[in-house]
C-alpha cells in the first residue's frame, strides 16, 4: 500500500542553527534539509540566517553564500544560474522550482528548502534522478525517420509544423513536474511521469519524425501513460511555464483518434 | 540509500539490473485506451441519465407500487433505466480499478481486489437489471 509516513530512518530531526552575522539589518532565515549518507544519522533541518543586504536576490545566491561563507559541507547541484541547465531544481517554500529563478523576496517568513519530493536522496539537496533519466531514454527521444534527409540539406519543416513544438523544446529536464506528481510518487517505477511524457509528445508532434505509431504503441499502457489523472500539479509547478498536462492530454487524444 | 549507510559493515547489492532494463520492465501492455475512453463515455452518459432519474423519482414520490410499475413498464422508461444501471456499474468498476491500481501495490492484494470489484459490480448490476425487468413486466 501507499505509505503516508516516512520510514524511521528518514524522519527529519532538528539540526544546527547558524545565527546572522552581527550588525545584519535585513535578516532572513533559511531552513535547509541536510542528510549525509556517511554518518549514519537521520536527516535534519539546519537553520541559516543571512543578511540579505550582503546576498544576491535569488534562493540559489543564498545557498551559494551559505556554502562559501557559512557551511562548506552543504551540498547541492547548480550550474548556469539562469534557468537553462535544470540542475538546481528543489522544493522551495513547498513547491518544486529552480533555486536560480526563485526570488528570495517571494517567500514570506523563513525559506524552507528540501530536495525534490519522493526521490531517493544522494546527499543534502541532491536527489537520485537515475530512474527518471532511464525513463527519458526509454521513450527514445531522438528523431526517427526512414526517409533519408535531402542531400546537403537539413530536413525542412513549415513554420506551422515548427510551431507545434513550441512549449515542448523549452523543457530543461529539471524534473520539477515529475516529482510534484502523486501518481509518480506512488507508481514512479512504472508511470513515466510528466517530464518524460512531454518529451515523448515532442517527438510525436514533430513533422519530421516517422515513428509516431511506434511511439504511441510504446505509450499505450495503463501504467506508463494512464496513471496521469490530470490533476495539473506538473503544469502549476513548471519553472519554465510549460504545460506537460496538455501534452499528455494530446497523447491520450491521439490514442483514441487512431481507434475511431 | 539506507543500504549505503549499512554498507559500511555489510555490503549487499540486491539489484544489479540496469535502470533502463527496470524502466522498460515488461514493456507496453498495448491497452488502456479502451478503459480510459470508457470511463469518459460512461461519465458523459451518466449526466443526463442521472438527472432524468432524480427528476423522475422526485415526481414519482408517494406513488403506490402498481402506479410505479406502470411507469416503469413504459418502453422508454425501461430502456432508460437499463441504460442507467449499465452505465453506473460499468463506470463504478472502471473508476475503482484505477483507484486500486494507484494505491495498492502488493501484487496478491491488488489482484484479489480487482477481481472482487469486478464481481461485485457485475452482481449488483444484474440484481438491478432483474429488478427493473420484474418491475416492468
Amino acid at each position: 500500500m501507499v505509505e503516508f509516513a516516512l520510514p524511521a530512518n528518514s524522519r527529519v530531526g532538528k539540526g544546527r542553527s547558524y545565527p546572522a552575522p552581527a550588525g545584519a539589518k535585513r535578516v532572513k532565515a533559511f531552513h535547509v534539509y541536510r542528510w549525509n549518507p556517511d554518518d549514519g544519522q537521520n536527516p535534519r533541518t539546519d537553520s541559516y540566517e543571512l543578511d540579505l543586504d550582503a546576498c544576491g536576490p535569488m534562493v540559489l545566491d543564498a545557498l551559494i553564500k551559505i556554502k562559501n561563507e557559512v557551511d562548506p559541507s552543504l551540498t547541492f547541484r547548480r550550474s548556469c544560474r539562469e534557468g537553462i541547465c535544470g540542475s538546481c531544481s528543489m522544493n522551495i517554500d513547498g513547491s518544486n522550482t529552480l533555486a536560480c529563478l526563485k526570488p528570495i523576496e517571494d517567500v514570506k517568513g523563513a525559506v524552507r528548502i528540501n530536495p525534490l519530493p519522493h526521490m531517493a536522496v544522494v546527499k543534502d539537496l541532491i536527489p537520485d534522478l537515475s530512474q527518471a533519466y532511464a525513463q527519458l531514454r526509454s521513450i527514445e527521444p531522438w528523431l526517427k525517420a526512414d526517409t533519408p534527409p535531402p542531400p546537403d540539406a537539413e530536413r525542412l519543416q513549415s513554420p506551422r509544423e515548427r510551431h507545434k513544438l513550441d512549449g515542448m523544446w523549452e523543457c530543461i529536464l529539471c524534473f520539477c513536474c515529475t516529482t510534484s506528481c502523486p501518481s509518480y510518487w506512488w507508481n514512479g517505477d512504472r508511470y513515466l511521469g510528466p517530464a518524460v511524457l512531454l518529451a515523448a509528445y515532442r517527438f510525436i508532434a514533430d513533422s519530421r519524425d516517422e515513428a509516431t505509431g511506434d511511439r504511441l504503441d510504446a505509450l499505450e499502457d495503463p501504467f506508463k501513460l494512464y496513471r496521469c489523472h490530470t490533476i495539473l500539479n506538473c503544469t502549476q509547478t513548471c519553472p519554465k511555464g510549460l504545460n506537460p498536462a496538455k501534452a499528455i492530454g494530446e497523447i491520450k487524444q491521439l490514442l483514441v483518434e487512431r481507434q475511431t | 540509500m539506507s543500504e549505503t549507510t549499512k554498507g559500511r559493515r555489510d555490503l549487499r547489492v540486491e539489484m544489479m539490473r540496469s535502470q533502463l532494463g527496470r524502466v522498460r520492465g515488461l514493456g507496453s501492455a498495448k491497452s488502456g485506451v479502451h478503459h480510459w475512453w470508457g470511463e469518459r463515455v460512461t461519465a458523459i452518459a451518466l449526466v443526463p441519465l442521472t438527472l432524468w432519474f432524480i427528476l423522475s423519482i422526485y415526481r414519482l414520490a408517494g406513488l403506490d407500487q402498481p402506479a410505479l410499475a406502470h411507469w416503469a413498464a413504459s418502453p422508454v422508461h425501461t430502456v432508460l433505466l437499463i441504460c442507467l444501471v449499465l452505465a453506473t456499474f460499468h463506470h463504478m468498476q472502471l473508476g475503482l480499478q484505477v483507484v486500486i491500481e494507484d494505491y495498492v501495490h502488493t501484487e496478491a492484494t491488488r489482484f484479489t481486489l480487482l477481481l472482487l470489484v469486478k464481481a461485485i459490480s457485475v452482481v449488483l448490476a444484474l440484481a438491478c437489471l432483474v429488478s427493473v425487468l420484474k418491475l416492468a413486466f
